[in-house]
C-alpha cells in the first residue's frame, strides 16, 4: 500500500468535528460524569490506523480545537492530546495485535494519563472542585466504548476510501 | 504505511508550544487571537449542539392548540400590566432618586442599555459552572460584563469569541463578588460553591445582621457588576461556638440551571473618577 496517496482528511476533520458535538451535546448532571473523551477516542483511532499522516502535531491541535470549545487554558488539551498521540504512535503496532480486551484495557489507561494531565494543568490554575479520581468514570466508559466507535469509523473509513 | 521517522522532536515542539500558550493565556491577553480564531470554528458547534432544544421548542410552539395560546396571550398581557403598573412607579422613583443625588452631589446611576442573549450550552465539565451564550463580539459582547435573568444576576462573561461567548456563573468554585444585604447594607463577599444552588457568604462576622430570606444585592464595587441588581437570598445562618466566622449559606435569585434567556448588561458611560494608572504613576 506505498504507492497509495493520502487521502480522505476531510472524512478525518468530520468525525473528529462529530466527537467535538458529542463532547457539549447537553446532557443531565449526572451523565456529565461519565461522557466519554470522543475526540481523544477518535484520534486515537486515526493515529493507530494512520500513524503516518496522523501523530503527534494532529493530537496537538485537535487538543487546542478542544481547549477553545470547552473553555480550558489554552493548551491545557493540546498538551495532553499531543503526548496521548505520541503513546500511541509508540505503541501502535502492539495494539493492532491485542485482543479487544487488551485493547480496551490500554484505551482505559491512555485516556485516564491524559484527563489526568488534563485534571493537572486545571488544578494548577484552581478550576477543580472534586478530586483526581473522578476521571475515571469516563475513562471507563471511553474504554467500554471503544470497541464500538472503532467498528464505525472503520466502517466510515472503508465506505470513504480514507488512507 | 510507514511510521514518520521520528515523532519525539514533534512532541517537543507541540510540548513547548502548549506550555508557552498555557503561560500566556493565564497571565497575559495575548492567547486572545488563537482562541477567537479557533471560536469561528467552535461556535457552530455550540449552536449544533443546541438544535434539537430549538427545534422541538419549535415544534411545540407549532403543535399548540388555539386555546392554550389564547391562555398564555392572556396571562401574559396581564403580567404586562402589572408590569407596567410597577414601571410607572418606578419613573418617579428614579427621577426623584437623580434629584436627591444631585442634592448630594453624586454621580447618577444611568439606565444601563441590556442586550437579549439565548444560552446554547452548557459546560460539561461537573468542575465548572460556565454557559455558553449566542452572543458574542459582533454584538459587541466584551469581557467582563454582567449577564442577568429576570430574576437576578447570573454571572459575567470570561470569554467573548466573535460569534458566542462563555459565561462564569456566580455560582463557580472560583467566582466571589461584593453583596451587601438589601435590608440594612451589611457587606460581605459572596462566593460560589460548584453546586448550581449553592453559595456562601465568607468571613461575616458572628455578631453581623444577617438572617434567614435576606436579599443579597450588588453593591458595584469591584467595577465588574453594576450595583443594585438582586444575587441571592440567605437560606441559612449558622453560629458556631468557637469558630470565627458565622456559616451562611445562600441560593440564587437567577435561575442559574433552568434560565434560557439571558441580559446583558451593558455600562452606559465610564466611571466619573478615571482609574488610576500604576504604571503611570511609576513613571512619574
Amino acid at each position: 500500500m506505498m504507492h497509495d496517496r493520502p487521502a480522505g482528511t476531510g472524512v478525518i476533520i468530520v468525525t473528529l468535528l462529530i466527537a467535538a458535538l458529542l463532547e457539549v451535546v447537553p446532557l443531565p448532571d449526572s451523565v456529565n460524569w461519565v461522557r466519554p473523551e470522543w475526540m481523544l477516542l477518535v484520534l486515537v483511532y486515526w493515529v493507530l490506523e494512520l500513524p503516518s499522516r496522523i501523530g503527534v502535531l494532529w493530537g496537538f491541535f485537535v487538543g487546542l480545537y478542544h481547549d477553545v470549545l470547552v473553555g480550558t487554558t489554552l493548551g491545557q488539551w493540546g498538551l495532553a492530546y499531543a503526548l496521548g498521540a505520541f503513546v500511541m504512535l509508540a505503541a501502535y503496532k502492539r495494539m493492532r495485535v491485542f485482543t479487544s480486551l487488551q485493547q480496551c484495557a490500554v484505551v482505559f489507561l491512555l485516556v485516564g494519563t491524559v484527563s489526568l494531565l488534563a485534571f493537572l494543568v486545571q488544578e494548577s490554575v484552581g478550576r477543580t472542585l472534586y478530586p483526581p479520581y473522578t476521571i475515571l468514570y469516563a475513562s471507563l466508559t471511553s474504554a467500554v466504548l471503544w470497541r464500538p466507535v472503532c467498528a464505525l469509523l472503520r466502517w466510515v473509513q472503508l465506505r470513504f476510501l480514507v488512507r | 504505511m510507514a511510521a514518520p521517522a521520528n515523532p519525539t522532536y514533534r512532541l517537543l515542539i507541540a510540548l513547548v508550544l502548549a506550555i508557552i500558550m498555557m503561560v500566556l493565556d493565564q497571565r497575559t491577553p495575548w492567547a486572545t487571537p488563537v482562541r477567537h480564531v479557533l471560536g469561528y470554528l467552535t461556535a457552530p458547534i455550540h449552536y449544533l449542539a443546541h438544535l434539537p432544544v430549538d427545534s422541538s421548542e419549535w415544534l411545540s410552539e407549532q403543535t399548540q392548540s388555539r386555546g392554550s395560546l389564547m391562555d398564555e396571550n392572556r396571562r401574559l398581557q396581564r403580567q404586562a400590566l402589572i408590569l407596567e403598573q410597577k414601571v410607572q412607579r418606578l419613573a418617579v422613583l428614579e427621577a426623584e432618586n437623580v434629584r436627591l443625588r444631585e442634592l448630594l452631589n453624586s454621580s447618577a446611576d444611568l439606565d444601563a442599555n441590556v442586550l437579549v442573549a439565548e444560552i446554547i450550552g452548557v459546560d460539561p465539565d461537573p468542575n465548572r459552572q460556565e454557559l455558553v451564550i449566542n452572543k458574542g463580539r459582533g454584538d459587541q459582547v466584551s469581557r467582563g460584563q454582567a449577564v442577568l435573568d429576570a430574576q437576578g444576576l447570573i454571572g459575567q462573561v470570561v470569554d467573548a469569541g466573535p460569534l458566542s461567548a462563555r459565561v462564569l456563573l456566580v455560582t463557580d468554585a472560583s467566582h466571589a463578588m461584593s453583596v451587601q444585604v438589601n435590608r440594612n447594607g451589611v457587606r460581605a463577599v459572596l462566593a460560589g460553591t460548584g453546586q448550581s444552588d449553592g453559595l456562601k457568604l465568607l468571613y461575616v462576622p458572628d455578631t453581623a445582621d444577617i438572617r434567614e430570606g435576606d436579599l443579597l444585592v450588588s453593591t458595584g464595587l469591584g467595577q465588574r457588576y453594576p450595583r443594585g441588581y438582586p444575587v441571592a437570598t440567605v437560606t441559612s445562618v449558622r453560629h458556631q461556638s468557637g469558630a470565627p466566622f458565622a456559616e451562611i449559606t445562600a441560593r440564587p435569585t437567577a435561575r442559574v440551571d433552568r434560565a434560557s434567556h439571558v441580559l446583558l448588561v451593558q455600562p452606559t458611560e465610564k466611571p466619573l473618577i478615571p482609574v488610576p494608572d500604576p504604571e503611570a504613576a511609576n513613571d512619574a
